[in-house]
């Protein structure tokens, strides 16, 4: 660690005299504009043969100074332009002016995607790869940076997880090809696969990430596309790149200052006083209705009000960027602090992040990127979310006596509780949960050039992850909830690693003579992981010891090899074929399972080029692809689940033997024969443009089948060392259309108008479970729920999706409230006794089968604005918050405290909680207005190079949705107690210079 | 120098890997893949001398420790963290579940959770081939099994030859594989009981090896009276083995509950076997405890003057969610009196189970019967025509058994008297008493006068004198109801009830037998649990029981 610091020392001490060592005096300007007139902002004005250069601004205006008089030849390009270079004489002194006009490129498809171990252009894919640039980012304050994209392409669903600071999301791409092991994409920075898995103390590996810093994602949505990646690749993969330096002499700066504050704007509907009073009076226990005489029942609390506040966000971003000679630099700074809306939570992240891109001497370019955070966390206790919505509203948040630091707790002689509902107030005002993270993500990318066979590059990408966590909670001695250990001093804290070695080659050659090019790229990589967890006991505050450290410290590794190779061959220049090939070695699986094969092959007919349709004037792009291809998944699996391993018991699971305390060794369940599942997929895709491309999109059609899926099932009983196993058994299907369209509807002077839409059909059906099939089995139950203990709610079956809904069908009453305790059996009839497991039926399920979006940006003059949206549709949610709190067994009966219940009891009248019961489980289609901003760009208002530019814009501006929770958006389809998400008002101030 | 360590590792291969390809891949030359846990032992090792052990044999030692814990810790993390099986781990702790299985369809428990899974199936005894506890039960039965056949199968001779074990040291390992035998068959007497017909697995049956075959319930009994009969000369002496671990006693006790009931599993009667080993244990130097109390208490170690055989709980150092921590929470109500509390020896309870009113009226109106102590009535109604919603905790007694207060009125070890330190007896003398007189009663071979002598001696107790002693032997209603008093809530109950035909009977009820208020008769179906559904499929060589 301390080299590594060290490195970011030398590098910033050899950056930091950024001094212009240009020479001479001349100096070039102009406009650059499109053929309408507008200025083109951030086109690159680059003198060939020195390293001058510049980049336009807001009015399309550029200047480069200190030139040498003479002959030059200046080329000016931006992405979707042809380039134009005219050549030209730089004057010893004055300013030469140099007007363009550039010409859109025809097909718009130059533009270089970043694909698995290289780029290519757009034209030139064949596979389902989108990229998604940060002009098209969610505008607003984000503390991770995968919401920048949310809604803005087809078959991908990001939902984040809850309003709490840094709370992160779940990304599926084509609706997730797998049951137990992870159905997360992977994610590469800069050419380095991150470890999705959770860090100690932050509450999302992406949370460290700066949005300011992205410059784009780019999906790989098949197999064609994503089987580079191997064995972790079946879920798609996202490659995320950095902003780097421009190749300019000048230093530009860039500050950007974003202020929030958000607002909760929906809680669960509860009885206030009133109404639970008079509910305890008609049905309450006697113990409850002594209860109602004690003098602190007559207050008014809301709980929900009190927990929660409103919340600021402030986030500043500082960029300085441009390039001394031959090394173009970034260095972005970052400072976000986020406060929770949960009273006592907040986020602080600092950030600094380094891009150098030199060149050294002819032959060899360097990429490094490194970035830097620090994350100060606060948690506040999320158990104050439940506890507010049930805690007894006629009761204080305070009272006049020292006990419990004062605040009401439900107590009996002078103990509280154990079982009662502790007051949400004490909990969040008690408890200090913070951590730190240190996370420190740097690559080096070494691109050689071979001398006399310039198509021929060497790449080695040198790539690590280190992250460090520490964290504290202290929970005060008098705190009701830990009253009998007398409060909580604990730490905490983990080391993660992840080190990455690349190396491949890549060459590019036409071949003339056969009408046709190709381009090979061929590689070696190692990855490996690490994870360190130091022990601790388990101390309360006076310093005693509860629980002494486990006898080790926790450490797993595992590590990753892999051989890829790609062929990408044109023929005629319209017929495209790329074929990959990898072979992933795991040392998660046992040698004879460790290796495995990944090929993929694509093919793409770009027929807008011949034929009839070259004829047609109106048709821009037409592009047909198909692809298939096999991918894997091998992560959220243990490191050696398919060793007999051993562990020992820690010092509160020992065993007495005489006198003595023995440590139990106990085999862990494994199996042997563990390999990754894999998926087959095949895709066709259409790609289309009109008109110049002001309409363009494409749809694409996939069908995707897992094999050997991972999934945790039964053991034979007596046969393992565990009653479940992760094991290979299975197959599931994935089916999908998705469709995007994206159009220019007025380009002119005055204004611009885009409309992007996308949508997104998708199916997922189990079609194996067991190893020889099994018609009596029902499958797997999972969904487990808040309400007793050991309830589920959800079952993955065959024929089904996964986690459809299993449960009981509601009989309603002639006025059309449920009938308590009615069920329909599976036949028709009223089960008239308790239903059983045979009575649970299947139906419906938490995933959506159709999601859109939609969004629109408008420039007028100097104004903008834009929104988006999104909306998923055929999808239910358990509405747990009412089933375990919306029946009178809830208030507490004979526990000695009375707990509120919702107000859909009014409705339901359930006497016992009905937890299986259908009624609880709603559609919960929405449509949800993610993103509103509007904008106004000053240009240079104080006459010097100073631009200004203020937007203000509203996220999560409505949600339309019949879902009688509080938030339709929950992921697995259970609602229960989130974290409310809020509604964000930001400012956002942007000064370039 | 990790990050040399690093390279070296990374590219240990590609410099290999042409070699590779032409002589075809051969996975031994990727070094960089071959990770193993850092401070793990595996099935090779484990059994193995232990060099940095202070006795060669520890490690064996603390697979046994296991193999013991396995009826008391719910996992390797006390109180709970890393269940050895899957779901809530207090909920399926063997001892729990054990107890649940066989106590809440009795007059004996009934459990208010309504919410939790199952929990109505087992008060009402209703339940199905996919009731959370029966499956529990299985699972917790069929994790012993494999745990004590891996550890057997390691201990034998052929698997010892080579190993750098001294002479003793492979005795003390003979001696420890004797013992994982005895729990073995204990895990199995509770499948025979339980279920009656489950799988029959060896220790030379190896994991993951192949599908194992269904044994009948007579098969089963027959291979659980062997291994015991067997064991007999092989366990340690009574009393001579540490607390904690079986002796020949615990073998002769458990051979003697199977024989009682011999004829329920397998229709043959075995009283005449049953009272023989009765008589073993007996005639071993075991005497009552003179306070019954005393057995139920956080220093229950004391009492091996009777306790044969216990599982055993600690505060703070065998930490879970079930065993006796279960029996005194669950039965405490949520806000006790301080006078209560003080009794249970901890702050609070989870006012879950209690007993029926039938219960209350076992004893006489007076406290002649000493052991009335474990009845409370305070909060609670009695009233039978009350007893109209098992949800309810307060309707009903509480049974204040189980106490984790110590002999001289001090508490248990842990400060926060959220973990209890009570053994839970398996086996113990009185029980072993009455079973020998019901074997007599029922027409086995023995000494009568024995018989009411040993039945007089419990009740001694339970008296302090003798105006509850009998001079003929007592009807088997009587000894059914005796058994209630004495072993309350000590696992038993089902069992008993079944072979007293009381269990599904319409003749004898309790409150919701059945599930109505009023009781009813139960399907006979209910005598035996069914094979969980998750076992039928996954093992195609079983059949499930009669009826479900």
């Amino acid at each position: 660690m301390k080299q590594t610091r060290l490195f970011c020392a030398l590098i910033l001490m050899l950056f930091l005299p950024w001094v212009s060592l240009g020479q001479g005096s001349g100096s070039i300007s102009g406009r650059i504009v499109d053929k309408s007139n507008q200025p083109i902002v951030g086109a690159n004005v680059t003198v060939k043969g020195s390293t001058a250069g510049a980049a336009t601004d807001l009015n399309g205006n550029y200047s480069i100074g200190s030139l040498r008089p003479g002959n030059v030849t200046v080329d000016v390009s931006y992405l979707g332009y042809k380039t134009q270079s005219i050549s030209l004489t730089v004057r010893s002194s004055g300013v030469t002016t140099a007007n363009f006009t550039l010409t859109e490129d025809a097909q718009l498809l130059q533009e270089a995607v970043i694909v698995g171990y290289g780029t290519t252009q757009t034209r030139d894919l064949t596979g389902a790869v989108t990229a998604i640039p940060s002009k098209v980012f969610q505008q607003g304050n984000f503390s991770t940076p995968e919401q920048l994209v949310i809604g803005k392409t087809p078959g991908v669903r990001i939902t984040n997880n809850s309003g709490l600071p840094g709370g992160g999301s779940v990304i599926r791409i084509r609706g997730g090809s797998s049951l137990n092991a992870s159905n997360d994409p992977l994610i590469v920075i800069d050419g380095v696969p991150v470890d999705n898995g959770g860090i100690a103390g932050a509450a999302n590996p992406l949370a460290l990430l700066n949005p300011e810093d992205i410059e784009t994602f780019t999906v790989l949505k098949d197999a064609s596309a994503a089987a580079i990646y191997g064995s972790r690749a079946a879920n798609g993969v996202i490659l995320i790149t950095t902003k780097k330096g421009a190749a300019s002499d000048r230093v530009r700066v860039e500050l950007t200052t974003n202020s929030s504050a958000k607002q909760i704007t929906r809680t669960v509907n509860v009885l206030d006083t009133a109404q639970l009073k008079q509910l305890i009076r008609e049905k309450g226990t006697l113990a409850q209705k002594n209860l109602l005489n004690q003098p602190s029942a007559n207050n008014a609390t809301d709980w929900q009000s009190e927990i929660y506040q409103l919340a600021l966000i402030n986030d500043i971003n500082l960029t300085l960027s441009g390039g001394i000679k031959d090394l173009p630099y970034r260095l972005g700074f970052e400072r976000y602090d986020e406060q929770g809306n949960l009273r006592t939570g907040k986020l602080e992240r600092t950030g600094l992040n380094l891009n150098l891109s030199p060149k050294i001497g002819p032959y060899l370019k360097v990429d490094l990127n490194t970035k830097y955070f620090n994350l100060q966390n606060r948690f506040a206790d999320g158990g104050a979310i439940g506890s507010a919505v049930v805690f007894d509203p006629s009761r204080p948040v305070k009272r006049d006596t020292s006990a419990y630091n004062g605040y009401f707790e439900w107590a009996n002689n002078a103990q509280p509780l154990q079982l009662a509902t502790k007051n949400p107030m004490g909990l969040l005002n008690q408890k200090e949960d913070r951590s730190s993270v240190n996370r420190f993500i740097g690559n080096v990318l070494l691109d050689f050039e071979t001398p006399g066979l310039s198509d021929l590059h060497f790449f080695l990408n040198l790539g690590g992850d280190y992250s460090s966590s520490a964290g504290t909670v202290v929970i005060d001695s008098n705190a009701a909830s830990v009253w009998t250990r007398r409060g909580v001093n604990n730490q905490y804290a983990m080391t993660k690693t992840n080190r990455l070695i690349d190396t491949y080659f890549n060459y590019k050659k036409e071949l003339k003579s056969l009408l046709s090019s190709m381009d090979v790229t061929g590689g070696y990589s190692f990855q490996h992981w690490s994870t360190e967890s130091p022990t601790y006991p388990d101390i309360n505050q006076r310093g005693d010891t509860i629980q002494r450290p486990n006898p080790f410290d926790f450490f797993t590794e595992n590590a990753l090899m892999s051989f890829y190779g790609r062929l990408n061959y044109t023929f005629l220049d319209h017929y495209l074929l790329t074929a990959t090939l990898r072979a992933d070695g795991s040392s998660r699986f046992a040698p004879e399972n460790r290796w495995g094969l990944f090929p993929s092959v694509a093919l793409a007919w770009r027929m807008s080029d011949l034929g009839i349709f070259s004829q047609i004037p109106s048709i821009s792009n037409m592009k047909l692809r198909i692809g298939w291809g096999i991918t894997g998944q091998q992560d959220g699996i243990g490191d050696y689940s398919y060793l007999a391993n051993y562990s020992q018991s820690t010092p509160s699971a020992y065993y007495q033997f005489g006198n003595n305390f023995l440590p139990m060794l106990r085999p862990q369940g494994f199996d042997a024969n563990l390999k990754w599942e894999e998926t087959s997929s095949t895709n066709i895709g259409l790609d289309y443009g009109f008109f110049k491309n002001r309409i363009n999109g494409s749809i694409d059609y996939y069908k995707k089948k897992t094999y050997d899926l991972l999934a945790v099932i039964p053991t034979i009983a007596g046969t393992n060392f565990s009653d479940l196993i992760l094991t290979n058994v299975g197959d599931l299907e994935n089916e999908g259309v998705e469709w995007n369209i994206n159009a220019v509807a007025i380009d002119n002077k005055e204004m611009n108008l885009e409309f992007g839409f996308n949508t997104t059909w998708n199916r997922t059906t189990i079609t194996k479970l067991t190893r020889v099939p099994d018609s009596t089995n029902q499958g797997i139950l999972v969904g487990g729920i808040s309400g007793g203990v050991g309830n589920t709610i959800q079952i993955h079956s065959v024929g089904y999706t996964p986690y459809t809904f299993y449960m009981y069908r509601q009989i309603y009453g002639s006025d059309g409230r449920p009938l308590e305790g009615k069920y329909w059996a599976p036949n028709g009839k009223d089960t008239i006794s308790n239903p059983t497991a045979k009575d649970l039926q299947k139906d419906k399920n938490p995933i959506p089968t159709v999601y859109l979006g939609f969004f629109s940006n408008l420039r007028y003059k100097k104004w903008n604005a834009g929104f988006s949206m999104r909306a998923e549709l055929g999808r239910y949610m358990y509405n747990n918050v009412n089933s375990n709190n919306g029946a009178l067994a809830g208030t507490g009966g004979s526990l000695g405290f009375i707990n509120n219940i919702t107000t859909d009891y009014l409705n339901t009248g359930f006497r016992l909680n009905q937890l299986k019961s259908d009624y609880y489980l709603e559609r919960a289609d929405f449509l949800r207005m993610d993103n509103l901003f509007v904008g106004y760009d000053f240009g240079k208002p104080f006459g010097n190079d100073l631009a200004f530019r203020l937007s203000a814009s509203i996220q999560n501006v409505f949600v339309l949705t019949n879902y009688s929770g509080i938030d339709p958006e929950i992921f697995g389809g259970i609602d229960n107690n989130i974290y409310p998400r809020a509604r964000v008002y930001s400012v956002n101030l942007n000064f370039k210079f | 120098m990790k990050i040399i360590s690093f390279l070296s590792h990374a590219f240990r291969a590609p410099g290999l890997a042409i070699a590779v390809l032409l002589v075809g891949l051969t996975t031994s030359c990727f070094d960089g893949l071959n990770l193993y846990p850092k401070y793990g032992l595996n099935s090779a090792t484990v059994y193995a001398p232990c060099d940095t052990c202070r006795n060669k044999t520890d490690n064996y030692t603390m697979v046994l420790a296991k193999i013991y814990g396995g009826l008391s810790l719910s996992g390797n993390n006390g109180p709970a963290g890393q269940g050895d099986i899957s779901g809530d781990e207090g909920f399926s702790q063997y001892l729990r579940v054990l107890w649940n299985l066989q106590e809440l369809p009795t007059e004996e428990a009934l459990c208010a959770w309504s919410g939790d899974a199952s929990i109505r199936d087992l008060n009402e005894a209703d339940w199905n081939s996919q009731s959370s506890f029966v499956n529990m039960m299985y699972a917790r039965i069929f994790y012993q099994v494999p745990l004590c056949n891996e550890f057997i199968y390691h201990c034998s001779d052929e698997w010892l030859a080579d190993k750098a074990f001294s002479a003793a040291e492979k005795t003390t390992i003979q001696g420890y594989k004797a013992e994982a035998r005895f729990m073995r068959a204990l895990s199995y007497y509770h499948a025979v009981d339980l279920f009656g017909k489950v799988p029959l697995i060896k220790e030379d049956e190896r994991p993951g090896s192949g599908i194992p075959k269904q044994a009948s319930r007579v098969e089963l009994f027959n291979y659980i009276e062997s291994e015991l009969k067997d064991l007999e000369n092989l366990l340690p002496a009574p009393r001579s083995n540490q607390y904690g671990r079986v002796d020949r006693a615990a073998a002769w006790s458990l051979l003697a509950r199977l024989y009682l009931n011999a004829e329920v599993y397998t229709g043959t009667p075995r009283y005449t076997d049953c009272a023989t080993y009765c008589q073993k244990v007996i005639d071993a130097g075991y005497s009552l405890e003179p306070q019954y109390a005393n057995l139920f208490l956080a220093d229950n170690h004391l009492a091996t003057n009777e306790i044969i055989f216990a599982i055993n709980f600690d505060g703070l150092r065998s930490q879970n969610y079930g065993g006796t921590t279960f029996l005194v929470k669950s039965s405490t109500p949520s806000a006790p009196t301080a006078a209560y509390r003080a009794k249970r020896g901890t702050d609070g309870g989870w006012a879950g189970n209690r007993a029926t009113p039938q219960v209350w009226n076992w004893f006489p109106t007076d406290s002649s019967d000493s052991r009335k102590f474990m009845l409370d009535t305070i909060g609670m109604t009695t009233d039978l025509s009350l007893q109209t919603d098992w949800t309810e905790f307060s309707k009903g007694v509480l049974v204040s058994k189980f106490c984790n207060k110590t002999r001289s009125g001090g508490y248990g070890n842990d400060p926060q008297k959220n973990f209890m330190d009570i053994d839970f007896p398996i086996f113990r003398l009185a029980d072993v008493y009455l079973m020998y007189t019901e074997a007599v009663v029922r027409g086995g071979a023995g000494s009568s006068a024995n018989a009411i002598e040993y039945y007089n001696r419990v009740q001694q107790r339970a008296y302090g004198n003798n105006s509850n002693n009998t001079s003929t032997l007592p009807t088997l209603n009587q000894l059914c109801t005796e058994r209630g008093r004495e072993l309350l809530w000590e696992g038993l109950r089902r069992t008993d009830l079944i072979r007293f035909n009381r269990f599904i009977e319409g003749d004898y009820l309790w409150p919701f037998k059945g599930g109505p208020a009023a009781g009813q008769a139960i399907n006979p179906k209910f005598k035996v649990y069914p094979l969980p559904l998750s076992d039928m499929i996954a093992n195609p060589n079983l059949t499930q029981n009669d009826g479900y």
